[in-house]
C-alpha cells in the first residue's frame, strides 16, 4: 500500500522531478499549495510544493540535499512511497492584478509553472525571472516560457543568460519605471529576503512562499511558526505564502538550521550504508 | 496495579503499569457490592454497565465482561489506561467512603487486554441502512462516532490527515502510558466492523466541504490540535517546542530512535517543561527517558496541578523536578535556547474559575533563571480551525470551538460535532461521551427520513 512514482527524472544537476500517482491530492490542488510526503515507515514527513498536476499525477521537484531527499532521489519509476498528504496550505492569491512577475531561485523555480499558468488564466500579463548558480542547475525554463509573456534567465556565474541575480533584473525593471502590480518570489530564504527588498521602495505587493521545518502540516504542531508583521503565524495553515515585506527573515533562516547536525549525521549514515550495500534500497 | 520502578522506567519507553493478574482481577471484582443504585455508572461519560461487567469478571466470564463493556465503549484497553477513573467511576464508588473503591479502571484494562490476546469478537451490527456518514478525524471522538454509526448499519468513512489513525492517542500520549500496539488493535476492530479509513486526507483541502456535504451526515471530530504559546520573548528560538510538536516527533515519528528513524528532535541535556497538566507530565517524562534533567515549571501551587495525581507521582518517581509558583517571562539565548527566566508567583484569592489566581512577586529576588537547552510549552491547545473555518454558517464559540446543541448538532444542518472541537481540550473519555451522543443523534436523524 503506497503511492506509485510514475516518472522519475533528473532534470538538472542533482535536482529531480517526480510524478506521483495521487488522485486524492490532484483533485483539489491549486497553485501555491504543498504536499507532505513520507518515504517509508522509518521516514520523516517533509513538505514539498506542488509543482504541477496532470490528471491523477502530482509533480514534485526536489534537490537531493539531506537523507530524505537523497534517498528519494534513488527511487525509480514504478517504486512507491508510503504516504503523500495534501493539498495543504492556502492556494496562491488569485485575481486579475495586471502585470505580474514570478521569480524563482534554484529549486524554487519548480513552483512557478503552475503559478504562472494560473495567473495567465486569470487574465494577467506574466513575466518570469529565474536564477540559478549556473546553467546545470536551471530547470523547467522551456516549460515556464510557455506560460509567461516574457522570461528572463539569470545565472550567478554567467554560464547562461544574464550574468547576475533575479533581484538585479527586478530592480532594473522597477527603476526603468516598468509598471509591476504584483510579485511572487520563491527560492532559498536568503534569495527571497534580498529579492523582496527591491520592491519595498515601490510598495509593490510581494508574496513569498515560505519553507520552514514542518511536521504534520495541519496546524497541530507549531513547528513551522514564522514571525510575520510581528505576529507568530504557522506557515502550514496561515501560509505558505506571506507578504514578503513583513517576514522576519533572520528568524526563519535560523529556525531552518535547527537540525543541521542531525541532518548531517543522518545523511552520512545513509551514504555509508549505500556504499556498503551497493546503493540498493534502504528499507 | 504493579508498576516498574522509576529508575527502570526511564531507561526505556515500555509501559509503566503492568496490569493485574487474572486472580487479582477476580478478587477485586468480588469486592464490588453490586449496589442497588450503582453510583459508578453515573461517573462514566459513556455509561458503561459497570456492575454487570464486574459481575461477569467475578464469575470468571471474561469474554462476557468484554462484550458488556463493548456495548458502550469500543476502546476499553485505551480507556482502562488513560481515563481519570479516580474522578469518574471510581470516584463515585461507595466503597471509597470507607476503604478503597473498586479498581474499575484496572478491571476494564484487564478484560480488554485478555480479550485482545484471546481473540476479539465484534459487536452485533444492524442491517445496512444505505446511509453514508463522513467522520472527520480518527481520534477518540471520531473513532467512537464511527463505531457507533457502523453498529447502526450506516456506511462510515473516516478522514484522517496523518499517516496513522488515532489522533492524540497516537501522536500525543506516549508509549509508556499507552502502547501504540493497543491503539492499533482497538482501531482495527472498528475497521473490521466495516468502517472505511482514508489516511492522508485533510478534510477541507483533500476533501472539500462540498464533498463532505455529499454524505448524508457529517461528524466533526477534529480535536484541539492548535498549540498555544505563552507569547514571551525568545519563543521562536531553536529548542522551543510546543508539547504537540515534541510529542509528535517522539510518539508518532519515533525521533527518540533517531537516526534509525529519520525524524530528528533536539535532545536537551536540561529541559524546562512549562505547564501542569497531563500533557506537561507526558512531555517531562519523555524528556527524562531521552536522558535530560527536567524541570517542570508551573505557575500555581503543587496542589493545584491539573494533571492526574498518578501522573504527577509517576513524574516525581522518574526524577522530574517540580518548580511550582513560578512563571516563565523570557527565553534566553538566540538563535539557540540557553536558558529560561522565571518569576516566582504567590497565590491570591480564587478567580472566577474558583482556582486561586497566581500573581508575580515583586523585587529582584523574585526573578531566577535556569540554564536549559530545550523548552517545551504545554500550556494548552485550542480547537484546530483548518476545517471549521471553511464551513459557511458554522457557529463558533469565543474560543474557536464549534457550538453544538444537546444532541451534538452544529448550526449547520446534518453537521454534528463532538470531542475537543466542540468542548475545548478535555479527556479522552469525555470526547468519547460527546461523540457517542452525536452519533446517536445522527442515527435518529437518518432513520427518521
Amino acid at each position: 500500500m503506497g503511492y506509485t512514482i510514475e516518472k522519475a527524472t533528473e532534470i538538472a544537476d542533482n535536482i529531480f522531478e517526480f510524478w506521483i500517482n495521487a488522485p486524492h491530492v490532484t483533485k483539489n490542488a491549486q497553485a501555491g499549495q504543498f504536499v507532505v510526503i513520507r518515504i517509508n515507515d522509518l521516514g520523516e514527513r517533509i513538505p514539498l510544493t506542488i509543482s504541477e498536476t496532470d490528471g491523477s499525477l502530482v509533480r514534485i521537484v526536489f534537490m537531493a540535499v539531506g537523507k530524505t531527499t537523497t534517498y528519494l532521489s534513488t527511487l525509480k519509476a514504478g517504486d512507491e512511497i508510503r504516504d503523500i498528504a495534501g493539498p495543504l496550505g492556502h492556494p496562491s492569491e488569485m485575481g486579475s492584478f495586471g502585470n505580474c512577475v514570478v521569480i524563482g531561485g534554484g529549486v524554487g523555480i519548480a513552483c512557478l509553472p503552475i503559478l504562472a499558468r494560473a495567473l495567465k488564466a486569470a487574465g494577467n500579463n506574466v513575466t518570469g525571472i529565474i536564477g540559478a548558480r549556473n546553467e546545470s542547475l536551471l530547470l523547467l525554463k522551456d516549460e515556464l516560457a510557455t506560460h509567461c509573456d516574457e522570461l528572463v534567465v539569470c545565472t550567478d556565474d554567467g554560464s547562461f543568460g544574464f550574468h547576475g541575480f533575479p533581484a538585479d533584473i527586478l530592480k532594473k525593471k522597477l527603476g526603468d519605471g516598468e509598471k509591476i502590480d504584483c510579485v511572487w518570489i520563491i527560492g532559498p530564504g536568503i534569495m527571497m529576503k534580498i529579492t523582496s527588498m527591491a520592491t519595498i521602495p515601490y510598495k509593490v505587493r510581494t508574496y513569498v512562499s515560505l519553507n520552514p521545518i514542518m511536521v504534520d502540516g495541519t496546524g497541530m504542531c507549531g513547528s513551522c511558526r514564522v514571525t510575520v508583521g510581528g505576529e507568530t503565524k504557522f506557515a502550514c495553515v496561515d501560509g505558505p505564502e506571506f507578504d514578503a515585506h513583513l517576514v522576519d527573515w533572520d528568524e526563519l533562516m535560523a529556525r531552518q538550521r535547527t537540525y543541521t547536525d542531525q541532518e548531517r549525521e543522518s545523511l552520512k549514515l545513509f551514504r555509508d550504508h549505500q556504499c556498503s550495500c551497493g546503493g540498493d534500497h534502504h528499507e | 496495579m504493579s508498576k516498574r520502578s522509576g529508575d527502570e522506567r526511564i531507561a526505556d519507553f515500555k509501559e509503566v503499569n503492568e496490569g493485574i493478574s487474572e486472580q487479582n482481577a477476580v478478587l477485586e471484582a468480588l469486592r464490588c457490592m453490586d449496589c442497588v443504585r450503582p453510583q459508578c455508572t453515573k461517573g462514566c461519560p459513556v455509561n458503561i454497565d459497570i456492575p454487570a461487567f464486574i459481575r461477569a469478571i467475578a464469575e470468571e466470564d471474561f469474554k462476557g465482561a468484554a462484550a458488556i463493556i463493548k456495548k458502550d465503549n469500543m476502546l476499553p484497553a485505551i480507556c482502562g489506561r488513560v481515563c481519570p477513573q479516580e474522578n469518574q467511576c471510581e470516584g463515585l464508588c461507595v466503597l471509597g467512603n470507607k476503604e478503597k473503591p473498586v479498581r474499575i479502571g484496572a478491571l476494564e484494562r484487564f478484560v480488554a487486554d485478555r480479550e485482545r490476546k484471546a481473540g476479539t469478537t465484534l459487536p452485533e451490527i444492524m442491517p445496512p441502512t444505505g446511509k453514508r456518514v463522513a467522520v472527520v478525524g480518527s481520534g477518540p471522538a471520531g473513532i467512537t462516532a464511527a463505531a457507533e454509526l457502523a453498529r447502526y448499519g450506516h456506511s462510515v468513512t473516516v478522514f484522517e490527515s496523518l499517516h496513522e489513525a488515532g489522533g492524540v492517542l497516537t501522536y500525543g500520549i506516549p508509549e509508556f502510558r499507552l502502547p501504540k500496539e493497543i491503539v492499533k488493535a482497538e482501531i482495527q476492530q472498528i475497521l473490521d466492523m466495516g468502517v472505511e479509513l482514508k489516511l492522508n486526507h485533510i478534510a477541507g483541502r483533500t476533501v472539500s466541504v462540498e464533498e463532505l456535504l455529499e454524505f448524508d451526515a457529517v461528524f466533526l471530530g477534529t480535536g484541539a490540535g492548535l498549540p498555544s504559546f505563552m507569547g514571551i520573548e525568545g519563543e521562536n528560538f531553536n529548542g522551543v517546542y510546543s508539547a504537540n510538536e515534541f510529542l509528535t516527533r517522539v510518539n508518532l515519528m519515533h525521533a527518540n530512535a533517531f537516526p534509525e528513524y529519520d525524524t530528528p528532535v533536539m535532545k536537551g541535556s536540561r529541559v524546562a517543561v512549562v505547564g501542569g497538566g497531563n500533557v506537561a507530565m507526558d512531555s517531562a517524562r519523555v524528556s527524562r527517558r531521552m536522558g535530560a534533567e527536567v524541570y517542570l515549571i508551573y505557575r500555581r501551587r503543587e496542589e493545584d496541578l491539573p494533571a492526574r495525581d498518578e501522573e504527577v507521582r509517576n513524574a516525581v518517581e522518574e526524577g522530574v523536578e517540580f518548580l511550582c509558583c513560578a512563571n516563565p517571562v523570557k527565553i534566553l539565548g538566540g538563535p539557540v535556547v540557553t536558558g529560561i527566566e522565571c518569576v516566582r508567583m504567590e497565590m491570591c484569592k480564587p478567580d472566577e474559575s474558583g482556582r486561586p489566581c497566581p500573581v508575580p512577586l515583586k523585587g529582584d529576588d523574585a526573578v531566577f533563571t535556569l540554564d536549559v537547552d530545550v523548552v517545551i510549552e504545554a500550556i494548552g491547545q485550542s480547537p484546530n480551525p483548518l476545517l471549521v473555518s471553511l464551513i459557511e454558517g458554522l457557529e463558533r464559540g469565543r474560543r474557536g470551538n464549534v457550538v453544538v446543541d444537546g444532541s451534538g448538532l452544529t448550526s449547520v444542518d446534518r453537521i454534528y460535532a463532538g470531542g475537543d472541537i466542540a468542548t475545548g481540550a478535555a479527556t479522552v473519555i469525555e470526547a468519547m461521551g460527546t461523540a457517542r451522543k452525536a452519533a446517536q443523534s445522527i442515527n435518529e436523524m437518518l432513520m427518521k427520513e
